[in-house]
């Protein structure tokens, strides 16, 4: 049987009419009608420019100059429109919250079939059934307010399910879910995949989540151009990931710090058909060679919260007695569900919230007393998104923004913004616009506004939230050399990778208490506590248990300390 | 979510009013707004006024929900009073056409028991709207009211809009507070101790990433618009429109009645819009 092309590229180029440089050169690439096909590239490599192509955002939307061809089901996508696309490919874009455009998941659902003019009782009927297949059916009348990230995403899915769509197209589907929701997402996507033969598209930089389930083929873009397509095997024994700043699958990296050649015979691309009976003596040997990494944190308290509870409305409490102590200099993450408290949290340190019980302390001085102002000479806090806290125009008057507020002489302004840009990286574009920055760069801009107040303790809300690897680690190992310089950090997060790898210490969150209080390395292995605040299992940990070693969170963290010592040699 | 920093939104109870569906509670809307608009008669317009308090009691609307937007229409209300007494002393005399004098202020105008009267009168007319406005607000469902505009003939797209900015009005309001809570940690002072330049100048600094974040907001939201097809046709259904049922017919019928009423009540009992009691 001759496969049938539901999209088919050929020597197709774009680029945007507000760049002088093509986003997409030659690409061909063919898509076979039920095949299950995972797009990754860094950040700028092109790969949402090539969704948006799919879906016809480009050029309807996004206006640019199209040379080549780009067919869907046999028709010229640039003789169509938006509208007749969007019956062949249905989108799920990234920020679940963001598009949801009704004010229930019924009405959103029905937000397609409203622009068809379709009545009422058959949109109520094709409405129960496919939100039957996304198992929404009984959140019908729930407002968004009420939903959870993977519910609001669900729902989304079953908005572009209802046209019977024969490509599904993800954009970045995993960017704002926590690790478990993560999970249940590509499961659910396998699902629809296995039950409805529906082509599906992934974009996504998160390799190894994607590879929980199968994926026919993988195609890796950077700088505009199709860099690899091949299967996950063939992809993650290769150097492509690598080359092209994708993080690879960590069990891969572990095997790779073990001195095994990983080939793909071993079937790396997923974990579940990873063959260890060749690498089992090697990660042994391995694991057992790692010297122990016995520095520990003993310098004084900065930080400390004390049965603090809170709630907002005096009813429902937020948090509930949470206790823990944090010493200058430390890297901690605090982690847990959304919902769990975790902001909630941020907003009590920073003296935004007023706790209803407890007591916080800075060095073991209680400052219930002091005021916003006050405590943001301690205490600095950067937002997730950085277009909250940008109110200038220049990168220069951005930083020393705080400090003219303070009314500090300009001169000495003058001194501290320099020296800060200079140590985040940003001196040479000292009289820049920030309107000029990328979105790693603006991040930073934020974090030296903050820095330059010289706080004690910085908190950051997802500092890597939609960052590819390259500008993930740029944006922490920053982060690590402002914590050298005694800065103590404190990061909320759902990445896993960043928990592991930067922050020796965990306190997680569930339901507002205090679950775990601990390594790394206990909490992504401890099965109560992943399940509780909502996060994943470590594909070391399952490494570990196929490999025959017993004490899996050893094995863990002797991986973290392993590669600390290659970071600091 | 934070109720403290929900201010006016759209509230899901279920109370009679709420049942309602979006077009009648437009339509009666309009109904009572045009008979305290067309009527200078003040027993009609305190009687729509109780009429209205009844229905806020009804709808179980808290003050604390509405306090800022009565706060602020009170003192629109109160400088547009002595305003227009400066500018047309003597409106009351000529509407009336008797002069019965209180006193002499500073010598060029006088004030009389005529112009306190229409005065009070056109107070409360203005005033007996805001009630009907925020009912209509807080109980009508965004969607459903863009559902009942489209109803009565306004172009959906502009309907939308108007549902849209409704919708994203409790997300703008969280955003704005996060974001002067981030600038007061880097020191805005947005106490009354600033001056008013100063705070001024200092609002902007909250407002210009508030548009920048609200921007990002509209294009994804436009564009998830797009790929699900909005705008392709001429018309569009609406998933949230009722048929009206008996509630809504009598609701009609009420408001429709007390229109009728005024009316009336102007041609037959006043022969004017005004109520003359100084004849």
């Amino acid at each position: 049987m001759i496969k049938e092309a539901i999209v088919e590229f050929q020597d197709f180029s774009f680029q945007y009419y507000s760049q002088s440089e093509p986003t997409l050169h030659d690409i061909n690439l063919k898509i076979f009608a039920g095949e299950k096909i995972l797009i990754v590239g860094p950040s700028g490599s092109g790969k949402s420019t090539l969704g948006h192509c799919l879906n016809g955002l480009i050029p309807f939307s996004y206006r640019g100059e199209i040379k080549g061809s780009l067919k869907i089901k046999g028709f010229e996508t640039q003789g169509q429109d938006i509208f007749k696309l969007s019956k062949m490919v249905g989108t799920v874009l990234q920020d679940a919250d963001g598009q949801f455009v009704g004010l229930t998941v019924g009405e959103d659902i029905a937000f397609a079939m409203e622009n068809d003019n379709v009545p009422q009782p058959e949109m109520r009927t094709r409405i129960e059934k496919v939100a039957r297949m996304v198992d929404m059916q009984d959140w019908l009348t729930s407002s968004p307010f009420e939903l959870s990230g993977g519910q609001k995403q669900r729902t989304s899915l079953a908005g572009v399910m209802i046209d019977d769509v024969d490509l599904l197209l993800f954009d970045e589907p995993l960017a704002n879910l926590d690790p478990a929701t993560g999970k249940t997402a590509i499961e659910i996507i396998d699902d629809i995949h296995k039950n409805s033969q529906k082509t599906i598209v992934i974009i996504e930089h998160r390799l190894e989540d994607v590879l929980h389930r199968d994926i026919d083929r993988v195609i890796v873009v950077n700088d505009g151009r199709i860099i690899a397509d091949m299967n996950a095997h063939e992809l993650v024994s290769s150097t492509i990931l690598t080359e092209n700043g994708i993080r690879e699958p960590l069990y891969v990296t572990a095997l790779k710090y073990a001195g095994v050649k990983v080939t793909s015979d071993m079937l790396p691309g997923h974990i579940t058909t990873l063959k260890t009976e060749f690498s089992r003596d090697a990660l042994n040997i391995w694991h057992n060679a790692i010297k122990q990494d016995m520095r520990q944190n003993t310098n004084s308290s900065i930080l400390e919260m004390e049965n603090v509870s809170f709630s907002y409305d005096g009813v429902r409490r937020i948090l509930a007695d949470i206790n823990f102590d944090i010493r200058e200099g430390e890297m901690v993450s605090v982690v847990g569900k959304n919902g769990a408290g975790k902001s909630t949290l941020s907003k009590l340190l920073c003296g935004f919230e007023k706790e209803d019980q407890g007591t916080i302390r800075y060095k073991d001085r209680d400052i219930q007393d002091q005021t916003i102002k006050e405590r943001a000479e301690i205490i600095g806090v950067v937002m997730q998104n950085p277009n909250q806290m940008i109110s200038k125009a220049m990168i220069y008057d951005e930083v020393a923004l705080g400090l003219r507020l303070r009314h500090i002489p300009e001169e000495q302004i003058t001194q501290r913004v320099e020296k800060v840009l200079k140590i985040c990286g940003l001196a040479p574009f000292i009289e820049w616009p920030i309107s000029s920055l990328s979105y790693g760069q603006k991040k930073r801009v934020t974090i030296a506004s903050i820095l330059v107040l010289d706080p004690k303790i910085i908190i950051l809300d997802e500092p890597t939230a939609g960052q590819d690897f390259r500008h993930y680690t740029e944006i922490m190992e920053f982060l690590v050399e402002i914590n050298k310089l005694g800065v103590t950090i404190i990061l909320i997060t759902h990445d896993m990778h960043l928990m592991l790898e930067y922050t020796p210490r965990a306190i997680v969150l569930a339901g507002g208490r205090k679950i775990a209080d601990t390594a790394a390395s206990v909490v992504l292995t401890d099965a109560h506590v992943i399940e509780d605040a909502n996060l994943k299992e470590t594909s070391l940990f399952n490494l570990a248990k196929m490999a025959g070693i017993e004490d899996g969170t050893h094995f863990v963290q002797g991986f973290i300390d392993y590669e600390r010592g290659l970071k600091n040699r | 979510m934070n109720m403290k920093a929900r201010l006016f939104s759209y509230n899901l109870i279920d109370t009679p009013i709420h049942r309602l569906s979006g077009l009648t509670k437009l339509i009666c809307f309009l109904f009572l707004t045009f008979a305290v608009m067309f009527s200078y008669d003040i027993r009609m317009i305190l009687g729509v006024m109780l009429f209205s308090l009844l229905i806020l009691k009804l709808s179980r609307i808290r003050y604390s929900q509405i306090r800022l937007m009565i706060l602020y229409v009170l003192i629109f209300l109160l400088t547009n009073a002595v305003i227009s007494f400066f500018f047309a002393p003597e409106q009351g005399v000529s509407i009336y056409g008797t002069r019965h004098n209180i006193v002499s202020l500073f010598g060029v105008t006088t004030l009389t028991w005529e112009q306190i009267f229409y005065q009070v009168t056109k107070f409360f007319k203005y005033a007996s709207v805001i009630p009907l406005g925020i009912i209509f607000l807080l109980t009508t469902n965004p969607s459903e009211f863009a559902s009942s505009l489209n109803g009565i003939g306004v172009n959906y797209k502009a309907a939308f809009a108007v549902a849209l900015t409704l919708r994203y009005f409790p997300d703008i309001q969280r955003d704005y507070h996060d974001i002067s809570l981030a600038q007061q940690a880097r020191g805005l002072d947005l106490s009354h101790k600033a001056k008013f330049t100063d705070r001024f100048k200092n609002s902007l600094l909250i407002v210009i990433p508030l548009i920048f974040s609200s921007l990002d907001r509209i294009e994804l939201i436009s564009n998830a618009m797009d790929l699900r097809g909005f705008s392709k046709s001429k018309t569009r259904t609406w998933y949230t429109s009722r048929k009206l049922n008996k509630q809504d017919y009598f609701a009609l019928a009420i408001s429709a009645l007390i229109f009728v009423a005024t009316i009336l009540v102007s041609v037959f009992v006043n022969h004017s819009r005004f109520y003359n009691p100084f004849i």
